[in-house]
């Protein structure tokens, strides 16, 4: 009864996944121009998305690669929407849902003219899941579910689950499991870190390293039609300022990754009508996280009070208007169906709707933990946006409450060297991911046995026995409230982590530009084959 | 004169040594790892045995001393190693970026030498008259001018004053092109970054220049070449400039081996792809290969630098004599 409730489930998911995507009201795409855009950081390490971890490798070369499966970039901001890329059809699970058996595309060639087939497909994927001695595989453990890839032949690639799970599928749409010919793979399977080879839609110019990097159009893309550039060039500028004057006086078109309010505001102001903007809730959360390797905060009592002190609803739109932040939510990404109502949120500590209760509520637990005039030292890291400024509003609302905080800001190596060594009270960081893929997003808040990124120095087997369930409940209502149940244990029950105000997302845009949606991450939707150039006069 | 060059040179050597050690252990110091900050970074989860993986590639897994000979060998055999980051050699990246940050330096030195040394000179001479007064608040201006705000402010000036212009906003071109590829393009790039690093350099070289000139004025060689009546225009050019343009001679040499690897804020407001700005990534990115390497060359360009002014105050001041 669960596998067909699953996969019917799964099946309305895949519908919605291939059905053409809702008339935008825009015009008919024109071809031609080059699209220059600012990516937002400096050079990226390698150039192999396999193993590197920033989302300026995606910004930079994304749109030489093809992947299995996309976020369908028609509609990026649909959480349950995916779209084959080299598949022909999302297919059911069977098994009992642990078999994944995809069709690949025949019509498709590599930029040397070599043809991609699924053992291409099957031997990048391999290498992702199960890296070879000597090669790095950043997402790894993300599919450890998985039991075997294989490719039976030149259109079948079959992934084999060691248990059926809903959060494999939205895994394999991961924007930085692109495919590389299995030739080179098998060869050297450190040649991607410099060098380009993709079945994108467009191909490899030129890459200036830490300036510039270029592609043209790939007039073989199977995706017919498709791109609509005749190139692009992506300039690296980690400064803003660099980004937004050079929107403002056209040496560039766009960004991708999101410009805080003011910056917007100032690009409104100059352009008028030749700029748009879209937004879109990100699927990057403020965490705060308390050391409950030191005293007092391995005291359920003041980790709660801290919680409580804090005025969620009220403080999101007022920060909403001078940090990328804006959206009140939990330990999910607000835009997923699997995330808290209002309504459920507000019955956790750190969302009560009255905050004067809250407060009082916090006073009496320190009062009662011996905590009444409790100093604690918040350790953040050196960036603005929007790092900086959550911290410094954390330092105002424990205030509230007779609690001292002073904020110390390290760059971001020795903050991270600072949270895995323990070497701090509280700190504020971020759950930030790609894909919406809840279970797999909310693995962040798992004790540090069980997931190393975890910060908070603690251990508590009953909400790692519920994660467990959750990853292999299969049934959406049961998955849900399984997932309010880890979540309220973390939140409101054990009080060991502190999700804050959800990252917001403001894309400018010049005018001309046409094509490109939107999406929950800065890592998605990220291969130009949408975006066309309104190149007329009025343009 | 040669023996003088040679045993300078030689110097070079335990300079090099001191510095190697130096910033070796400095690196190290920093909390942090660069395979945290490779994979972590960007807020999301990772695999931990990527980590491990990624020690093993970069050889952060040997001993220390290991990792510290290595280092040294590389700089006598002048193989300076791998970036950590981008996995490029470490020459690649240097050389990559070195044309731009070069040029901005000499673009800055001639903006400075002909702006400092002139002004300088006039204020000297016509001290405290109202000449001197707005030279010296020049000079005043641009010591006290941070780099970045010059910057930022020297673009939005530009952008304002076109757009009122033409209509259109004009910022200089942000990605680096070789002046031999397009003169006009590298030049409009590199004119705004000059002029606002070259504005710094020549204060403190004008009011070098000014103070130095006020010195040797008062030089009783200087009377006596008044006394037997040459002309002010020869005793200023031959006897004072000359002999005051030693210490503004020592300013500008290493204000331009400082530039080469120093401007930090120019190279990040302007978007240029230099030295500056690879020293900045290399330190955030721990990148303890890169930064060596960039340590070492800044230690280089400085000891020839040195070098060269020393070797200026024979041809300036004909009393003095390398033994």
């Amino acid at each position: 009864m669960r596998s067909v409730l699953f996969a019917a489930w799964l099946g309305a998911v895949m519908v919605a996944g291939q059905a053409t995507a809702a008339n935008t009201g825009e015009a008919t795409p024109q071809r031609g121009g080059t699209l220059t855009y600012m990516i937002p950081a400096d050079a990226p390490p390698s150039l192999d998305l396999h193993r590197e971890a920033t989302f300026a490798l995606v910004h930079a070369i994304a749109p030489f690669y093809s992947v299995l499966m996309r976020v369908d970039p028609e509609n990026p901001s649909d959480t349950t929407q995916f779209v084959c890329d080299l598949c022909t059809l999302i297919p059911k699970p069977t098994d009992d849902g642990k078999t994944y058996t995809f069709k690949i595309r025949t019509d498709v060639k590599f930029h040397d003219g070599s043809s991609l087939t699924a053992a291409d497909v099957a031997a990048s994927w391999h290498e992702i899941i199960f890296p070879r001695q000597g090669v790095l595989s950043a997402r790894a453990n993300w599919y450890s579910v998985v039991d075997s890839v294989d490719a039976p032949d030149a259109t079948t690639v079959v992934f084999k689950l060691k248990f059926a799970t809903t959060s494999f599928l939205p895994s394999l749409a991961d924007p930085y499991a692109t495919i590389y010919p299995k030739a080179i793979l098998d060869k050297d399977p450190h040649w991607f870190e410099q060098h380009v080879m993709g079945s994108g839609p467009f191909k490899f110019v030129a890459y200036d390293i830490g300036q510039d990097i270029k592609g043209e159009r790939n007039p073989d893309y199977y995706h017919k039609g498709k791109p609509y550039l005749d190139g692009f060039v992506g300039i690296f500028a980690a400064k803003q300022v660099v980004r937004v004057e050079a929107i403002h006086s056209g040496r560039a078109a766009m960004e991708f990754r999101g410009l805080p309010p003011s910056a917007i505001n100032d690009l409104k102001r100059e352009l008028g009508d030749k700029v748009k903007v879209q937004t879109s809730d990100w699927n990057c959360g403020s965490l705060i996280t308390p050391n409950e390797r030191r005293k007092p905060f391995d005291d359920v009592r003041v980790r709660k009070a801290l919680l409580l002190a804090v005025d969620q609803w009220n403080g999101a739109p007022a920060l909403s208007k001078i940090a990328n932040i804006h959206t009140v939510g939990g330990i999910v990404f607000p835009g997923s169906p699997l995330a808290a109502t209002k309504e459920e949120l507000q019955k956790m500590a750190g969302f009560w709707p009255d905050i004067e209760r809250s407060r009082a509520e916090a006073r009496r637990l320190l009062k009662e933990a011996g905590q009444e005039n409790l100093h604690l030292e918040l350790l953040n890291r050196n960036v603005d946006q929007p790092y900086k400024y959550v911290g410094t509003w954390m330092v105002d609302q424990w205030s509230k409450i007779g609690v001292t905080a002073t904020q110390k800001v390290e760059p971001t190596g020795p903050w991270f060297q600072s949270m895995r060594s323990g070497d701090f009270d509280v700190v504020v960081e971020a759950n930030c991911n790609s894909v919406v893929n809840p279970v797999l997003d909310t693995q962040k808040y798992l004790p540090h046995d069980v997931f190393v990124e975890n910060y908070g120095g603690y251990s508590d087997p009953e909400e790692v026995d519920i994660y467990n369930k959750m990853l292999r409940e299969t049934d959406f209502a049961k998955q849900r409230a399984l997932m309010r149940q880890y979540e309220t244990r973390i939140i409101d029950i054990e009080a060991r982590e502190f999700p804050m105000i959800w990252w917001y997302r403001q894309i400018p845009e010049r005018s001309y530009v046409h094509g490109w949606k939107i999406g929950p991450s800065h890592y998605i939707n990220q291969d130009l084959s949408n975006i066309w150039l309104d190149q007329s006069p009025n343009g | 004169m040669y023996q003088y060059v040679a045993k300078r040179v030689l110097l070079v050597i335990p300079t090099l040594i001191g510095a190697a050690a130096l910033v070796f252990i400095l690196m190290r110091l920093i909390p942090g790892d660069i395979c945290v900050v490779r994979l972590g970074s960007g807020g999301g989860s990772f695999d931990p045995r990527a980590v491990t993986q990624c020690h093993q590639d970069l050889g952060l897994d040997r001993p220390l001393i290991v990792q510290f000979l290595d280092f040294l060998w590389g700089i006598f055999t002048f193989n300076y190693g791998i970036s950590m980051w981008s996995g490029k050699p470490v020459s690649m990246e240097i050389l990559t970026r070195l044309p731009i940050s070069l040029e901005i330096a000499l673009l800055a030195t001639a903006i400075a030498i002909l702006i400092a040394v002139p002004l300088g000179t006039i204020s000297a001479l016509k001290q405290n008259t109202w000449l001197d007064v707005v030279v010296r608040t020049l000079a005043i201006g641009g010591i006290a001018t941070p780099s970045f705000w010059l910057g930022i402010i020297s673009i939005l000036f530009v952008l304002d004053l076109t757009n009122a212009i033409t209509g259109t906003p004009w910022m200089p071109p942000i990605d680096y092109v070789p002046i031999w590829q397009d003169p006009i393009r590298n030049l409009s790039m590199a004119f705004l970054p000059a002029i606002t690093v070259g504005y710094r350099y020549a204060a403190v070289s004008m009011r070098m220049t000014r103070s130095a000139m006020l010195e040797v004025l008062r030089e009783d060689y200087i009377r006596t070449a008044r006394a037997k009546g040459l002309i002010e225009k020869l005793v200023i050019n031959r006897h004072a400039l000359k002999n005051a343009l030693l210490p503004v001679v020592t300013v500008i040499g290493i204000e331009f081996a400082f530039l080469i690897g120093g401007l930090v804020v120019t190279e990040q407001v302007f978007n240029l792809n230099g030295i500056g700005r690879l020293f900045v990534q290399a330190v955030q990115n721990q990148d303890y290969t890169l930064t060596q390497a960039l340590v070492m060359l800044t230690v280089v360009i400085f000891v020839f630098s040195n070098l060269i002014v020393h070797l200026c105050y024979a041809w300036l001041d004909p009393r003095i004599r390398f033994a």
